[in-house]
């Protein structure tokens, strides 16, 4: 390998696939880990100790539901004490005022609440969970009071982006600082239920127009962060700002990941925390060194003046629409299969995500 | 909860970081690194020295006073600057202004 690889900046933990809630999309993979495969605490604090080593300023403790685990206090304790910023990403429908005030107390910087729809009805016809919004909304408030910063993370598909502009509502009146409105990617579970969340051509430019001017009228006001669609564009994304540039994925096993749909590419294997240093596999793992940097790029991206915009987008949406993990991102117009991209297999119900179950049927 | 306007920047805003925004330096990269929720932003030198300088106690003119002397420029030069640099962070809600409003 010619290319130096510099330190890594931010990491996602996902401390547990265990969820109350049973979204549609979710982004764990299909499937998921129980219980007793997840990392002992020990390790997990070995793991940001090695991670604060290495560079990362910032860690996402994520799920699943990462309030789950019982040690979540700990664990934020550990990373506030290297002066790492935590960033506690949860569906908070399990959360009390109490837990929030142990975890303001370690140390935890800000806090991400997902709301699957803006009204109640939606927030729980998406995360199939009773009485969610209203917990979501206590959580939120708990936060507020308990002094942390608070994004509102909204998903959004074809059941609720005709929400978008209540989503901006909810997140001025639960006193957010951000409001992320994140289109689904469709890969893992989004993948298998595209039919029934891929919102319409539409849909989407009415969203985006609303957006833009939201934003303009909010600066200063409210952070909007726009994770937009990108079956309906003409490039794709720079997804994690590139494959091993300064990001990665630990799952609740202890693998480290470039992105967290990367165990979808079944010919990558990927190393664990338990057995080798995190400085190695960042630096030297296969997983890693085989999408990084540009060497690896065929035609058209090898040539192309954006592929230090875009990095020819993502390697998992290239392999499940492809069956190539290295092929150009069919959302790019120059990929051959971009005519493909909106063909949608027959509308069928959603698949709801179980832990355990042997196989789902694609 | 407060209703909630962008502040505008003037001479009396007294900028500080909100509890969610650290700025600190990074000793493996060997610069400052200002952490906000999702980002991390890298801020050159000329940026450091003002938003060291952020406490939520001193005023945007003395702010612009002090950076005055220390890099011995003007005032009419850099107050303007200094400002709009203000203005920008406090729209991306990493700088929050308190105290008396003009
Ligand atoms: S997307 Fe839904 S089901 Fe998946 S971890 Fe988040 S809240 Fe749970
Ligand atoms: S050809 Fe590749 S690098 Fe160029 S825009 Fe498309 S995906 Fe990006």
């Amino acid at each position: 390998m010619t290319q130096t690889v510099g330190p890594a900046l931010g990491m996602l933990a996902e401390l547990t696939h265990r969820c109350p809630l049973q979204c549609g999309y979710c982004s764990n993979p299909v499937e998921l880990l129980k219980a007793d495969r997840e990392l002992a605490t020990e390790i997990w604090l070995d793991t940001f100790e090695q991670a604060a080593d290495l560079g990362i300023l910032q860690v996402h403790l994520s799920g699943g539901e990462p309030t789950l685990r019982r040690d979540l206090e700990d664990l934020v304790a550990g990373l506030a004490a290297r002066g790492v910023y935590t960033n506690l990403i949860t569906a908070a429908v399990t959360l009390s005022r109490e837990r929030i005030g142990r975890l303001a107390e370690a140390g935890l910087d800000h806090v991400q609440i997902s709301f699957q729809g803006a009204r109640p009805e939606t927030t729980e016809r998406i995360g199939y969970y009773r009485n969610a919004h209203e917990k979501k909304r206590q959580a939120a408030g708990w936060a507020r009071d308990a002094g942390l910063p608070l994004t509102v993370n909204a998903p959004i598909h074809k059941l609720n982006i005709d929400e978008v502009p209540e989503f901006v509502d909810l997140a001025l009146e639960l006193g957010a600082q951000r409001l992320e409105i994140a289109n689904v990617q469709y890969y893992g579970w989004a993948y298998l239920n595209r039919s029934a969340l891929m919102p319409g051509y539409d849909a989407v430019m009415r969203q985006i127009d609303f957006v833009e001017k939201t934003r303009e009228d909010l600066t200063g006001i409210l952070n909007i962060d726009f994770v937009t669609p990108d079956y309906y564009a003409d490039y794709p994304k720079p997804c994690m700002g590139g494959w091993g540039a300064d990001a990665f994925v630990v799952t609740p096993d202890g693998k480290v990941l470039p992105c967290h749909a990367a165990q979808s590419i079944p010919s990558l294997t990927f190393d664990s925390v338990t057995e080798k240093p995190l400085k190695d596999i960042w630096e030297k793992s296969e997983a890693f060194n085989r999408y990084r940097g540009f060497d690896w790029m065929p035609e058209p991206c090898r040539s192309c003046e954006r592929r230090d915009i875009d990095f020819g987008g993502c390697r998992c949406q290239a392999f499940a629409l492809t069956g190539d993990a290295a092929a150009t991102d069919p959302t790019c117009t120059k990929s051959p299969f971009h005519g493909d991209l909106r063909r949608l297999p027959p509308e069928q119900p959603i698949r709801k995500r179980v832990i355990g179950r042997e196989k789902i049927d694609a | 909860m407060p209703a909630r306007t962008r502040h505008v920047v003037t001479n009396l805003s007294q900028p500080g970081f909100p509890a969610y925004v650290r700025l600190q330096f990074d000793e493996l990269r060997g610069r400052w690194a200002l952490l906000a929720p999702e980002k991390v932003y890298w801020p050159d030198d000329i940026s450091v020295a003002i938003l060291n300088r952020c406490t939520g106690e001193a005023t945007v003119s003395e702010i612009i006073l002090d950076l005055a002397e220390e890099f011995e420029a003007p005032v009419e030069e850099i107050g303007p600057d200094v400002r709009d640099f203000l203005q920008e962070w406090s729209d991306r809600l990493v700088i929050r202004c308190g105290g008396r409003k003009a």
